[in-house]
C-alpha cells in the first residue's frame, strides 16, 4: 500500500474545503486537498452568484479574516448590486453575479499556485481513528493511505448523493458528478451521527433561446463596491452584464398542480423537507396558492457560455413536465433546456456533534465544514470552512483555536445556530438572525474581524495596520465633533434652515447636529472650519455612528450582558446528572450537547432560566 | 440572570409594619438613588459614607416620602454589590410608590430570591448553603411562574396572544423584505404600519389602565361575607358590585350556594364572595353550604361579617363572633332603616372588632365602609400576598416596556428611520408581551416569515 504524509487532509474542494485548505497552507502546513474532480474545484451547481442579503455580511466577514472568497469574486464577477440600499445600513448587502466557469479557474490558480497545498483527484472512503479517538489519517477509494495530524471534511452534497428529476434517479453529486459513496460508512463506524438532507437547483437554458424583449431589464450598480478590503476599488469598474425578470403564470401553476404525482416529494420518493428558504416551484404554487404569480430571475451563467440560469424556479418534476411549464413563462415559449432541473439528496452531520470551533466533540484534530454541516449556500460553506481550516491548524500547530461569537459577526450566528439549535432543514444565514446586526455591518466586517485574521496569521501587518488607522481616523473624528460647539450665528440659521431643519435657541455639537434626521456628516461639513480630509470609508463609518448612536449604544449594551455569559465557560469534566436541582429535561440536553459556556447553554432548547441559575451556582460551589 | 443589571424590590412584607425596606442592589443602584434622593443639606449620594444613615426625601415630580437611606459600597453589602436600602414610612401605597419611582429610574424588579442569587454568585455566601439557594430559587421561580399564569385570565392572555401575532407578522413582512428585497419592497409600508402600530399601542395602553386598577388581574383580596339568613348578604353584594360595575368575572361556584365576583373600592381589588347563611340547622344541603362557607371563611383575607341590627343577638351571631375572633374581620349592622334591636356597644361586648352600621337598602353607609376597607388593606390590617405583588409589577414593567418600544417605533417612523431599526423595536416589544404570557423565544419570527411570505430563489 502507497503512503504519504502531510499536516492536514481536507476532504472536498468546494467553497469551504477551498478555504479550509488555504487557510492551512498559508499557515505553513503541508496540506493536501481532495476532490473527486479537479475540474469541480470551486464549483457552483446552483445559483451563478455569491453574496445577497446577510450572505454578504458573510463574504466580508471572511475577508476580513483572510479567507479567499471575496478577492476570487472580485477577479471574476460579470454584475455587482448592493442589495438594500434603501434601507439601513445594516442590511446594505452586496450580491455579484459570478461568471461560473471563470471563478471555479480562478480558485484553482489559486490553490495550485499556494506553497505547501497539494491537489489530489481521489475519492476518500474511509477515516482513520487511533484509540485515543483521534482523528490520524484518511485512506482514498484506491488505496493510498495519507497519514495527517488532522482532518477537515467538507464533503457538500456528495456523501451517498442521488439526484432526482421526476421518475429519473442517478446516484451521481451535483451536476452529474461522481458521488462519494464510501466515507459514510467510515464515518457512521467512528460513531458520527448522520441525517440526509435535499435541496434543488433550477434548469439551464440556451440563452439563444430566450425572447428578452419580453423581461424587465436588472442592470447592475453604477458604482461598483468589492467584496474584499484589500480589492481597490478603482481597479474593478467595469462593463457588467445584464438580468432579467419575468414571472410566472395561472398556466404555469396550472400544469404544475396537474402534474403533483409526479413529483418525487410529493409522491413521497422524497422525504426530508427541503429548505424553506429555496422552495422548488412546486412548494411555492402548493404553499402560496393565492399568489397568481412568482417572479423568475434569469441569470448568465458566464461570458463564454449561452448558458442562463432561471432562479426563481428550481424542480424536480419530470423532464416533460418541465419543459411544458418552462415554456408558459413570459420570454420562455421557445427555450430550450441545456441542464434539467433536480432535486438533489444527500448525507450531512448533525452539527450539534460540533463544537463551535467546528471540532467534533467526540473526536479531537477531526473538524468539519461547509453543507456536510447542514448548512446551506457558498457563503454559509465557505465561512465555516475558513473557521475549520483555521482551527485544525491551531491545533496542528498547538495554539488556542478560535471562536467567533453571535455579537461579532454573522460567521459566529452561523456557526452558534448551527452547533446549538436543532435543523431540520438545510440551514440557511437570515439578516433576521443576528440579533446584534446594527453592529455587524458589511461595512465595519474589518473593523469587527480583521484583528483576529492578523493574530491567526492570515491577515498581513499592512492590512492590519491600515485598519488600525481607520478605526483611530474614525474615533478621532468622533470625538472631535462631539466637542465641536456651533452657536446660534446667522449663518448656522441659514444653514439649518436651508436644510429643512430648524433653527438652534442654543449652542449645541456638531455630533447633536448631525444626529438630526435631516442632516448628516457630509451636509454639515459647510458650517465645519475645521473638517479634516478623511477617506469615503472612514466618513460612512463616522456618518453611521453618529446617526444610528441610540440603537448602537443600545445593542452595545446588550452585548456586554451576552458577554459576560459567553465567558463563563463551562469545564469539560462537569457531570450533569449529579447536579440536583436541575431538570431532567435539561440534564439530558445539557449532556448531550456539551455547551461550552453559560451563554451557549441558555441557548438550547429545553434548558430553562432556572437552570442556568441552578447551573450557574453549581459552577461557583465547584471552585 | 444578568448580573449587570440591577434590581429592586420591597424586602420587609407587604404589611405595615411601620416602617418599610426598599432595597435596591447592583452597580447602578447609587445612580438611580441619587436622582430620587434628596438631602436637606444637599448632599449627594456619592459623597455618602457606607453604611451610614442619612435623612431626606423621595422625590417623584412631588415628595413621595420622607425616609432614612444608607448606601452600602461593594462588597459590603448582602450581595457584595453596592446596595442602597430605604427605609420608608411602610404603607404599601408609599412602598409601591417608591418602589415604581426606583425602577422607572433604571432598576428591574428583583425575581423572588434573586438577592440571594446575588449573594451567593458574588461568593457572599459560604459554600454549605449552596443547596439552599438551588432550592430557593427552583421552588421560588416554580412558584411565581405558577402564580403569574394564573394571574392571566383567559381573556387577557389571548389579547396579548393577539397583540403579539400581529406585531409578529410586521416583523416577519419587514425582515421577509430584508432578507429577499426583491421579492418584497416596502414601498408606503410606513403609513400601513404607523396606523398598525398606533391602534396596538392604544390596546396596549387600555389594557395597562385596567391592569393597574386590577379590573383584569384576579389577585384580589379573598373577602367573604358571612352572617345569618336573611341579614341582607346579597343586597351589600350587590351594591358594591352594580355600584362599581366593575365586574370581570362572574363565576358561581361549585355549588348554587358560593357566589364570587371581583369588585374595585378605590383601586382595591375585592373577590368578593357570597356565602350560604349560616345557622345550625338538621336540614343536609343546608348543612352543606353552612360548610362550604366556613371553608371559604377559613382561608379569607378578610371577613365580613353582616348582622341584622333589627333582630336581637342570637346564639347564631355569637358562634359567629367567635369563629372570627381570630380573623381579620370588620362586622357591619345592617338595615339602619328599621329600628334598631342591636346598637355598636352591643357588638362590642362580644368583640374587638370594628364595628359599622349601614343600610343596604337606602345604601347608607357604604361610601364610610369602602373608605374603611381601604384603610384596613393601607394600614396593614389586611395582610396581603406580596409575592403576588411583585408578579403584577414585573407584568406592569413589560407592558411599559412594550408601550416605549412601540412608541419608539413611531418615533422612528416620524423621524424616517430605516426599516430594520424599526424591526429591532417590533421585536423588543414582541419579547417584552412575550415574557408576559411566559412564551420561549425561539425560531417563531423565522418561522412566521417562511409561513406567510413567498421567499427564495
Amino acid at each position: 500500500m502507497y503512503e504519504e504524509y502531510c499536516d492536514v487532509a481536507v476532504v472536498g474542494a468546494g467553497h469551504a474545503g477551498c478555504e479550509a485548505a488555504l487557510a492551512c497552507a498559508r499557515l505553513g502546513l503541508e496540506t493536501v486537498i481532495f476532490t473527486v474532480s479537479v475540474n469541480s474545484i470551486a464549483l457552483m451547481p446552483c445559483n451563478p452568484n455569491i453574496g445577497g442579503s446577510s450572505k454578504g455580511h458573510l463574504v466580508r466577514e471572511l475577508d476580513a479574516l483572510g479567507g479567499e472568497m471575496g478577492k476570487n469574486i472580485d477577479r471574476t464577477f460579470i454584475q455587482s448590486k448592493m442589495l438594500n440600499k434603501s434601507k439601513g445600513p445594516a442590511v446594505h448587502s452586496l450580491r455579484a453575479q459570478a461568471d461560473k466557469a471563470e471563478y471555479s479557474k480562478s480558485m484553482r490558480q489559486v490553490l495550485e499556485n499556494q506553497e505547501h497545498l497539494a491537489i489530489k483527484q481521489a475519492e476518500v472512503s474511509e477515516l482513520i481513528l487511533n484509540d485515543d479517538n483521534t482523528a490520524i489519517g484518511v485512506k482514498t477509494f484506491t488505496g493510498c493511505t495519507y497519514h495527517c495530524k488532522a482532518v477537515v471534511l467538507c464533503t457538500g452534497t456528495y456523501l451517498r448523493a442521488r439526484c432526482l428529476c421526476g421518475e429519473a434517479i442517478t446516484h451521481t453529486g451535483p451536476n452529474g458528478l461522481q458521488a462519494a459513496n464510501h466515507l459514510t460508512d467510515s464515518l457512521i463506524k467512528a460513531g458520527i451521527k448522520l441525517q440526509r438532507f435535499k435541496t434543488g437547483t433550477p434548469a439551464r437554458m440556451d440563452g439563444r433561446t430566450v425572447d428578452y424583449s419580453k423581461m424587465i431589464e436588472q442592470p447592475g450598480d453604477e458604482h461598483i463596491v468589492p467584496f474584499s478590503f484589500s480589492t481597490d476599488p478603482s481597479s474593478i469598474q467595469k462593463e457588467q452584464i445584464k438580468c432579467y425578470l419575468t414571472y410566472t403564470n395561472e398556466k404555469t401553476h396550472e400544469i404544475i398542480r396537474n402534474n403533483l404525482d409526479r413529483s418525487p416529494i410529493y409522491a413521497g420518493v422524497i422525504e426530508g423537507t427541503g429548505p424553506r428558504y429555496c422552495p422548488s416551484i412546486e412548494d411555492k404554487v402548493v404553499r402560496f396558492a393565492d399568489k397568481d404569480k412568482h417572479q423568475i430571475f434569469i441569470e448568465p451563467e458566464g461570458l463564454s457560455t449561452n448558458e442562463v440560469y432561471i432562479g426563481g424556479m428550481s424542480s424536480s418534476l419530470p423532464e416533460d413536465v418541465q419543459i411544458r411549464m418552462y415554456r408558459t413563462v413570459p420570454g420562455l415559449e421557445n427555450c430550450r433546456i441545456v441542464r434539467n432541473a433536480y432535486a438533489i439528496e444527500y448525507d450531512c452531520i448533525d452539527p450539534r456533534q460540533l463544537y463551535p470551533t467546528l471540532e467534533f466533540k467526540k473526536i479531537k484534530n477531526l473538524f468539519a465544514g461547509g453543507q456536510f454541516n447542514g448548512s446551506s449556500g457558498y457563503e454559509e460553506a465557505a465561512a465555516q470552512g475558513l473557521i475549520a481550516g483555521i482551527n485544525a491548524a491551531m491545533s496542528v500547530l498547538g495554539r488556542d483555536k478560535i471562536m467567533i461569537d453571535r455579537s461579532q459577526g454573522y460567521i459566529g450566528v452561523l456557526i452558534d445556530d448551527l452547533v446549538t439549535k436543532e435543523n431540520t432543514e438545510p440551514y440557511r444565514m437570515m439578516t433576521s438572525r443576528a440579533e446584534y446586526r446594527l453592529l455587524l455591518r458589511q461595512d465595519n466586517a474589518d473593523l469587527r474581524l480583521r484583528k483576529i485574521g492578523y493574530e491567526v496569521g492570515l491577515v498581513s501587518e499592512d492590512e492590519y495596520n491600515n485598519t488600525i488607522k481607520k478605526q483611530v481616523c474614525i474615533d478621532t473624528e468622533i470625538e472631535r465633533l462631539k466637542a465641536k460647539y456651533v452657536g446660534t450665528s446667522e449663518k448656522i440659521t441659514e444653514f439649518l434652515l436651508k436644510n429643512n431643519s430648524t433653527a438652534l435657541k442654543s449652542g449645541c455639537s456638531l455630533f447633536e447636529l448631525i444626529s438630526r434626521p435631516e442632516l448628516d456628516y457630509e451636509i454639515t461639513k459647510e458650517i465645519d472650519d475645521e473638517r479634516p480630509l478623511l477617506p469615503d470609508d472612514v466618513k460612512e463609518q463616522i456618518n453611521i455612528n453618529i446617526k444610528y448612536a441610540g440603537y448602537i449604544d443600545k445593542q452595545l449594551k446588550q452585548i456586554e450582558a451576552f458577554k459576560k455569559l459567553e465567558k463563563k465557560m463551562i469545564p469539560d469534566d462537569i457531570d450533569y446528572t449529579q447536579i440536583s436541582g436541575l431538570r431532567n429535561e435539561a440534564k439530558q440536553k445539557l449532556d448531550l450537547f456539551r455547551p461550552v459556556s453559560i451563554g451557549q447553554a441558555s441557548r438550547i432548547s429545553g434548558v430553562s432560566p432556572a437552570d442556568i441559575s441552578v447551573l450557574l451556582v453549581h459552577l461557583k460551589s465547584r471552585r | 440572570m444578568q448580573i449587570t443589571d440591577t434590581i429592586a424590590a420591597i424586602s420587609t412584607g407587604m404589611n405595615n409594619a411601620g416602617i418599610g425596606i426598599i432595597r435596591i442592589s447592583g452597580v447602578r443602584s447609587f445612580e438611580i438613588a441619587s436622582r430620587i434622593f434628596r438631602t436637606v443639606s444637599g448632599k449627594q449620594i456619592k459623597e455618602f459614607e457606607s453604611h451610614k444613615v442619612y435623612y431626606g426625601y423621595i422625590t417623584d415630580k412631588e415628595i413621595i416620602d420622607e425616609v432614612l437611606l444608607i448606601a452600602l459600597r461593594s462588597p459590603r453589602s448582602y450581595t457584595a454589590e453596592d446596595t442602597i436600602e430605604i427605609d420608608c414610612h411602610g404603607g404599601n401605597t408609599v412602598m409601591r410608590r417608591i418602589l415604581r419611582t426606583v425602577i422607572d429610574n433604571g432598576a428591574r424588579p428583583a425575581e423572588p430570591g434573586e438577592f440571594t442569587k446575588r449573594a451567593f454568585l458574588n461568593g457572599r455566601i459560604d459554600l454549605s448553603e449552596a443547596e439552599a439557594v438551588i432550592d430557593i430559587i427552583n421552588s421560588k421561580n416554580t412558584y411565581s411562574l405558577d402564580n403569574s399564569m394564573k394571574q392571566l385570565t383567559g381573556k387577557l392572555h389571548d389579547k396579548i396572544t393577539d397583540i403579539r401575532n400581529r406585531i409578529k407578522y410586521e416583523i416577519a413582512h419587514i425582515e421577509a423584505a430584508l432578507d429577499d428585497p426583491e421579492h418584497y419592497d416596502l414601498n408606503g409600508y410606513y403609513d400601513e404600519l404607523s396606523v398598525k402600530t398606533d391602534r396596538i399601542i392604544d390596546e396596549i395602553t387600555h389594557m395597562r389602565k385596567s391592569f393597574k386598577e386590577g379590573k383584569i388581574l384576579s389577585e384580589g383580596i379573598n373577602t367573604v361575607i358571612l352572617g345569618k339568613p336573611n341579614v341582607g348578604k346579597s343586597s351589600l353584594l350587590n351594591i358594591l358590585t352594580g355600584e362599581e360595575s366593575a365586574i370581570v368575572t362572574e363565576i358561581a361556584g361549585t355549588t348554587r350556594d358560593v357566589l364570587e365576583q371581583d369588585i374595585i373600592i378605590n383601586g382595591l381589588t375585592l373577590k368578593l364572595m357570597d356565602t350560604a347563611g349560616i345557622r345550625e340547622t338538621e336540614d343536609t344541603v343546608e348543612k352543606i353550604g353552612v360548610q362550604r362557607a366556613y371553608k371559604y371563611a377559613d382561608e379569607a383575607d378578610l371577613i365580613i361579617m353582616l348582622i341584622d341590627s333589627s333582630v336581637p343577638v342570637d346564639e347564631n351571631d355569637i358562634a359567629l363572633f367567635d369563629y372570627i375572633k381570630d380573623k381579620n374581620s370588620v362586622i357591619l349592622l345592617n338595615k339602619s332603616d328599621l329600628p334598631v334591636m342591636i346598637a355598636k356597644d352591643d357588638v362590642k361586648k362580644h368583640t374587638d372588632k370594628p364595628v359599622m352600621s349601614i343600610s343596604a337598602k337606602e345604601e347608607e353607609g357604604i361610601e364610610e365602609f369602602k373608605t374603611f376597607i381601604e384603610k384596613m388593606f393601607t394600614d396593614g390590617m389586611i395582610d396581603y400576598n406580596d409575592e403576588v405583588i411583585i408578579t403584577n409589577e414585573r407584568h406592569l414593567i413589560l407592558i411599559d416596556e412594550a408601550i416605549n418600544s412601540l412608541n419608539e417605533v413611531m418615533t422612528g417612523i416620524a423621524s424616517g428611520m430605516p426599516e430594520d431599526l424599526i424591526s429591532i423595536d417590533l421585536t423588543n416589544a414582541y419579547y417584552s408581551l412575550g415574557a408576559i404570557t411566559g412564551e420561549k423565544v425561539g425560531e417563531d419570527i423565522i418561522n412566521e416569515i417562511f409561513s406567510k411570505f413567498c421567499m427564495g430563489k
